[in-house]
């Protein structure tokens, strides 16, 4: 007989016993960040004959393009090819969903920055030079480059879509009060700190593997292979761990991927293309623009009784993932609230600028900051706190009907509001912010109480699977692959959790490794915060797989019964007696069990019914609540977070510091889109604010010393994994009480008369002028 | 050239004068626990630790930093923060703590961290946490944990290993990259190389060539030339050398101008001032550096050396001619600024207006000054194509009866169609020319009250 393997697993010490679930264990790779061991595309081995890639870019938003002369570029020193669109092999198009994503310009190009052609030279410094030496004859054509401009000349690149509840117009023109208003959201820059970046490598036969910076490894391996006219099977896509996604590479991560492929193919060296920060902040998509207008109408209350809405999402040149986040942010426009009758049209305008893309939320907090103005708008109206107005609307047994049709079964939000009104004080603090601000002049300060609810599920019904391939090796080892990738959520930890508590592990029994699409195919983007419901899922499924087997070995081999048979403490229990898990791997594994399982999951339930606009979209909502206190500057608009509380909703936590690290950071990351972050084009079309010099993301001064995260402690009553919510997107839109309270504190100014208007992101300049709104205000004695 | 890395000797030959410590490091060392971000100086993911002549540690951007400037320098790299096996205790802080998500900015912050707690520290910790980390950004966690993990280990000082003798410091220099040590050696190298740039902390000059891929062949470091990087306030003037950084200035200052120093943690970050000098920021000659307006009040007086020998005086005011030109031939180069100590001591205010309140650069920056005759002073960057005396304005409110409570608030009121004499600001990026416009009559007015009544208002401090 072949020797089996006597090596021990190190004997049981406090923190490698029995994975607990809900254990706040560091992150899997905790070790390796803090000792720069941790791996990212970049730090792989730099081959003797790697080639580096730069692009050629436009110069101009719309524009012919009559001709291009490279002859420099090829002459520049260190260039070993150079690639136009009629070099590629294969399909040109890399579009996600629609059309229209060329890999590289033809004779149109559509905006600043487009790729014309691309170099692969011997360093990455000799690739940029290259690039800046050719000479590119264009025709300007006129551009669109405004929101406005796009609404004007009909200009999208889908077509509109409305979700309908009731009849909108006749209640608001029937109720006693009508409003209407307008607010426009900026986008924002992703500002992953790992840049975008892929590396190929050529293999035999004509064969590539692929490693990138990507949330989504099957779209790279399908559109290298597409690009190159190779079947699939002839690329593999790989992801260890990136170094920041937030949607930036569910989709514009590929291009780099397909340049480096083609060039490894054309000259069969291993190639990396990575982006400098410049080059991403000006070539790859951000989150959406979007201009939101309402019409309101409701009672003395406050309570709404009927209400129109317009989003109208700035998607850039072509759809990319537009359609579903245009989608999102209509399917939250309700938020927290029972809107009675509603009309709800989402618009997808197309402009020459870079095509926008996903970014946490996906379109949602465009939705949510959309009718949190409005309400805000509501309360000044009525000379009511705007908290009451919230809690007035939140949806109720019986109020339950989004303008989508779905009912709202778990009701989370008014326990959670309930408890954060006390927990943070909010009524004594407003009533002694009210005095304050009576009493000061040049500062004010402003307070706000803000939920969210935010629906879980890709909105794409076929999305909504996932797969995993789990090995049990006969020293009682593990190795999980699945589809999610990790860029810092900890998708790996929790599954690595899943699945040594299956088995009664210490989490050191189980290695995650990195996705790659050999392993496990046709997987989804990690994207829409489902990560871990799915591949959770799906992981779990292959455990209970192998434990299937093995506790049917067991029951014959040991004469137990099957409720007998335990994986519990780092042993399996055989009715009255316990075996070491190896020895018991070992014995199985002799007697030919299978020790290897794939796993699959899909979300029961959902349906969406395009035609009628109506269905179950989501399998459940992720809730919670966020206060934020603000003091500011009336004399220059600057101004400070004082403190935030947030009681958000996990359901029954994995990890709960793994999820309290996604709502700290989803919330500081929401806070700098609605303050700091400005993303700015100037009238030619091109992005201005192109560098970290002047996109300014929050640093550690930015976040309150007061910054109190709390999980709303209630098991999901959808059987997700172990009861667990998802976390991913859901806390960025806590910060919108940020934005709230900075208005609160402009509102004052004008006695609370008035909701002065200020758009996102209320940069100092934008708190200033709503500062002077409201003094004019107050100056004409105050009357509308 | 020669350098220690992680206590190891490392000597370089045949690399280029302008290749950064980062770059090199990672291409040519297989260092790669250092990372980039940026390549700007804005993210501090790639920072480091550099052993300094007094042989405690600065925290520094390496993608800004001239490898051949690093000559007989130990640097500190994450890969030697963990010694024998034990990890540097902000290391497992960070772990404790939950201080990393995707990682790819952790090494960066655990340097800065680790720097911060190489001495004892007295008085408030928090502030001195989050100085140390204002160079390093985090996309991912919200920076409560790694605040705390700072937190954590600050009580107990964690020495970092020693840096070399200073004897073992010979070594060819890399071609084309002088650090000459005096005066007269700076002079000699000027005449002979009349292309070479100076370089002093690099944290603008080196963005030619990580932003535009431009090569800087020759460079003169000015950073050891004891005379340029002196302060010396003896007598009545103070002379601040023109190669002293911003953390020298912060440390032979807090007495001497309070308002300056504390106005000076708004200016980059703490890797930025490390490394920045007042010199650099002064012939970098950008409308929107953040020292002329506050040095155009204390009316600053230049000392300007010649290649062939000699100096010259001139009044900061008289250097700036146009955007980004300066009276400065070539072969010139900044020895000092003079500022008088008489004036120094006059009520002063300094104001910085920028989206972020760290490591921003300003839409508009603001001074004031009651200078000893008791005239009102008035400076602006970010207000024209130079940093720019309000001069109209000044003479306008020196004729009132200003520091009158009972009537300087409608002077100011008055003075705005006088600011927009002196000032036709632009739009750009960081605001529009309307809110710069405004923002300079609401910092004069913020100047005017503190100064008049002692009512001074700040929200960014605020906390
Ligand atoms: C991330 C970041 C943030 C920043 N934030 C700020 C900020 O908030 N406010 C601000 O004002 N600036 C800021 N800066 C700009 C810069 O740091 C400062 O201007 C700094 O003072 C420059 O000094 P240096 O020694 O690094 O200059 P260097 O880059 O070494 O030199 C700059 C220029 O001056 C010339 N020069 C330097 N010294 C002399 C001399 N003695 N005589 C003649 N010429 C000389 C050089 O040849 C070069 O052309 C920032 C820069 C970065 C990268
Ligand atoms: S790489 Fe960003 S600061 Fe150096
Ligand atoms: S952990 Fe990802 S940027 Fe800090």
């Amino acid at each position: 007989m072949r020797k089996l393997t006597d090596r021990k697993p190190t004997p049981p010490r406090p923190h490698t016993q029995a994975a607990q679930l809900g254990g706040s264990t560091p992150h899997e790779s905790a070790r390796l960040h803090v000792t720069g061991m941790a791996q990212y595309v970049d730090d792989t081995a730099t081959p003797e004959n790697l080639l580096y890639v730069a692009t050629g870019q436009s110069i101009h938003a719309h524009a012919k393009v009559l001709a291009m002369d490279l002859s420099a570029v090829w002459a520049s020193p260190g260039v070993v090819d150079v690639v136009v669109q009629a070099d590629i092999p294969g399909k040109v198009d890399v579009a996600p969903v629609y059309s229209g994503d060329p890999l590289l310009a033809g004779d149109e190009v559509q905006y600043v920055g487009q790729p014309l052609f691309a170099v692969a030279a011997t360093s990455m410094a000799a690739a940029q030079r290259a690039v800046k030496c050719a000479k590119v004859d264009y025709d300007v054509l006129p551009a669109v480059l405004e929101i406005e401009q796009a609404l004007a000349q009909d200009s999208f690149v889908l077509p509109q879509h409305k979700l309908l509840m009731g009849d909108p117009d006749a209640a608001i023109d029937t109720a006693p009060h009508q409003i209407s208003g307008e607010v426009y959201v900026r986008g924002q820059e992703h500002f992953y700190l790992e840049g975008q970046i892929s590396q190929a490598t050529p293999l035999e036969d004509g064969a590539l593997h692929v490693l990138s910076s990507s949330q989504h490894p099957t779209e790279v391996q399908k559109l290298v292979a597409e690009v190159l006219d190779l079947p699939f099977h002839k690329v593999v896509a790989e992801v260890r761990r990136m170094g920041g996604g937030f949607g930036g590479k569910e989709t514009q991560a590929a291009p780099l991927a397909c340049l480096a492929a083609l060039f490894a193919q054309r000259t069969g060296r291993p190639v990396r293309y990575r982006m400098p920060r410049h080059d991403d902040m000006v070539q790859t998509g951000k989150r959406h623009d979007f201009l939101n207008r309402y019409r309101v109408g409701f009672n003395d209350d406050g309570r709404l009784l009927g209400v129109d809405m317009t989003l109208a999402g700035k998607c850039g040149y072509s759809a990319d993932l537009s359609d579903g986040i245009v989608d999102r942010a209509m399917f939250h426009a309700d938020n927290a609230y029972y809107l009675n009758n509603a009309s709800i049209l989402g618009l997808r305008c197309k402009t020459h600028t870079v095509s926008n893309t996903a970014f946490r939320g996906f379109g949602g907090p465009k939705g949510v900051l959309a009718v949190e103005c409005m309400m805000d708008d509501i309360a000044r109206h009525l000379g009511k706190d705007p908290l009451d107005v919230r809690i007035e609307n939140l949806y109720q047994p019986g109020r339950d009907e989004t303008p989508y049709g779905q009912t709202i079964e778990q009701h989370q939000l008014p326990a959670i509001i309930e408890a954060l009104e006390q927990s943070s004080n909010y009524r004594a603090r407003r009533a002694e912010i009210t005095a304050y601000n009576a009493s000061h002049e040049t500062t004010k300060r402003g307070l706000a109480l803000t939920p969210v609810k935010f629906g879980i599920s890709f909105t794409a019904k076929h999305l909504n699977q996932a797969g995993a391939l789990l090995h049990l090796y006969t020293d009682g080892s593990m190795q999980i692959s699945h589809g999610g990738t990790e860029m810092g959520q900890g998708l790996y930890s929790k599954i690595q959790t899943i699945v040594a508590h299956a088995f009664g592990q210490p989490l050191s029994q189980v290695a995650v490794v990195s996705t790659r699409t050999d392993k496990v195919p046709n997987t989804s983007p990690t994207a829409a915060s489902s990560g871990t419901d799915l591949n959770g899922m799906a992981a779990l499924n292959a455990c209970e797989k192998i434990k299937a087997d093995l506790r049917a070995f067991a029951v014959e081999h040991f004469q137990v019964a099957a409720t007998e048979v335990q994986f519990l403490e780092g042993a399996v229990k055989l009715g009255a007696e316990s075996m070491a898990f190896a020895e018991f791997i070992q014995l199985a594994y002799l007697n030919r069990v299978p020790l290897s399982a794939t796993g699959f999951y899909r979300t029961p339930k959902i349906n969406y019914d395009r035609a009628s606009a109506k269905g179950r979209p989501f399998l459940y909502f992720a809730n919670g609540a966020a206060v934020s206190e603000v003091i500011i500057d009336t004399e220059t608009g600057e101004y400070r977070v004082t403190q935030v509380d947030v009681l958000h909703d996990v359901g029954s936590s994995l990890n709960p510091a793994i999820d309290i690290g996604q709502i700290e950071g989803g919330f500081v990351q929401g806070m700098g889109w609605l303050t700091s972050e400005e993303l700015l084009w100037d009238d030619t079309g091109r992005v201005i604010s192109n560098s970290p010099a002047n996109y300014k993301i929050p640093t550690a001064h930015d976040v309150p010393v007061a910054f109190n995260v709390v999980l709303f402690d209630q098991a999901n009553q959808e059987a997700t994994v172990h009861r667990s919510k998802a976390v991913g997107e859901p806390p960025l839109m806590l910060a919108i009480s940020v934005w709230a309270a900075l208005r609160d504190a402009c509102a004052s100014v004008a006695n609370y008369q008035i909701s002065p208007r200020i758009n996102a992101p209320a940069t100092p300049e934008q708190v200033y002028w709503a500062v002077q709104q409201a003094k004019a205000f107050a100056a004409k004695g105050g009357a509308q | 050239m020669r350098f220690w890395l992680n206590g190891k000797q490392t000597d370089v030959d045949g690399v280029a004068a302008d290749i950064t410590l980062l770059q090199h490091l990672r291409e040519s060392r297989s260092s790669l626990g250092t990372k980039e971000g940026c390549a700007s100086g804005d993210c501090g993911a790639c920072t480091l630790l550099v052993s300094d002549d007094d042989g405690s540690y600065r925290s520094v951007n390496s993608c800004l930093m001239p490898l051949a400037s690093v000559q007989g320098r130990q640097v500190l790299t994450v890969e030697g923060l963990a010694q024998a096996g034990e990890l540097h205790p902000i290391q497992q802080a960070m772990i404790d703590t939950h201080a990393s998500q995707c990682g790819f900015c952790t090494p960066g912050f655990a340097m800065s961290l680790a720097g911060a707690n190489q001495h004892a520290v007295e008085g408030d910790g928090r502030a001195h946490i989050l100085d140390a980390i204002s160079g390093n950004l985090c996309r991912c966690t919200g920076y409560k944990p790694i605040v705390e993990a700072g937190l954590q280990v600050l009580p107990k000082p964690n020495p970092l290993p020693p840096a070399p003798a200073c004897e073992t410091r010979t070594a060819q220099p890399l071609p084309g990259y002088w650090q000459p040590t005096s005066e007269t050696e700076l002079r000699g190298l000027l005449e002979q190389y009349p292309d070479a740039r100076l370089i002093a902390g690099g944290t603008d000059l080196m963005l030619e060539g990580t932003q535009q891929y431009r090569e800087l062949r020759q460079l003169i470091d000015l950073s050891h030339i004891k005379s340029l990087t002196r302060i010396d306030s003896a007598g009545d003037t103070l002379c601040i050398g023109a190669a002293a950084t911003y953390s020298a200035q912060e440390k032979a200052l807090s007495a001497l101008a309070p308002a300056y120093v504390s106005f000076l943690l708004r200016l980059g970050s703490r890797q930025i001032r490390n490394r920045g000098t007042l010199g650099g920021n002064i012939c970098n000659a950008s409308p929107i550096a953040d020292t002329p307006p506050w040095l155009l009040v204390q009316e600053a007086e230049l000392i300007i050396g010649k290649a062939g020998g000699g100096f010259r005086y001139e009044r900061l005011e008289d250097f700036y001619v146009d955007y980004k030109k300066t009276t400065l031939a070539a072969g010139e180069y900044l020895a000092d600024v003079r500022l008088s100590r008489a004036r120094l001591k006059c009520p002063a205010k300094l104001y910085k207006v920028s989206k972020r309140f760290e490591d921003d650069i300003s839409a508009v920056c603001g001074a004031f000054l009651i200078n000893p005759n008791g005239q009102l002073r008035i400076a602006f960057g970010g207000m024209a194509a130079v940093p720019k005396r309000a001069r109209a304005t000044e003479a306008f409110i020196n004729k009132q009866d200003w520091r009158n409570p009972e009537k300087w608030s409608a002077i100011i009121d008055q003075a705005a169609q006088y600011l927009a004499q002196d000032f036709t600001p632009m739009t750009d990026v960081r605001a529009s020319s309307e809110y710069r416009a405004a923002m300079a009559h609401s910092l004069l007015r913020k100047a005017c009250r503190a100064l008049v009544v002692g009512d001074d208002v700040e929200v960014g401090i605020y906390a």
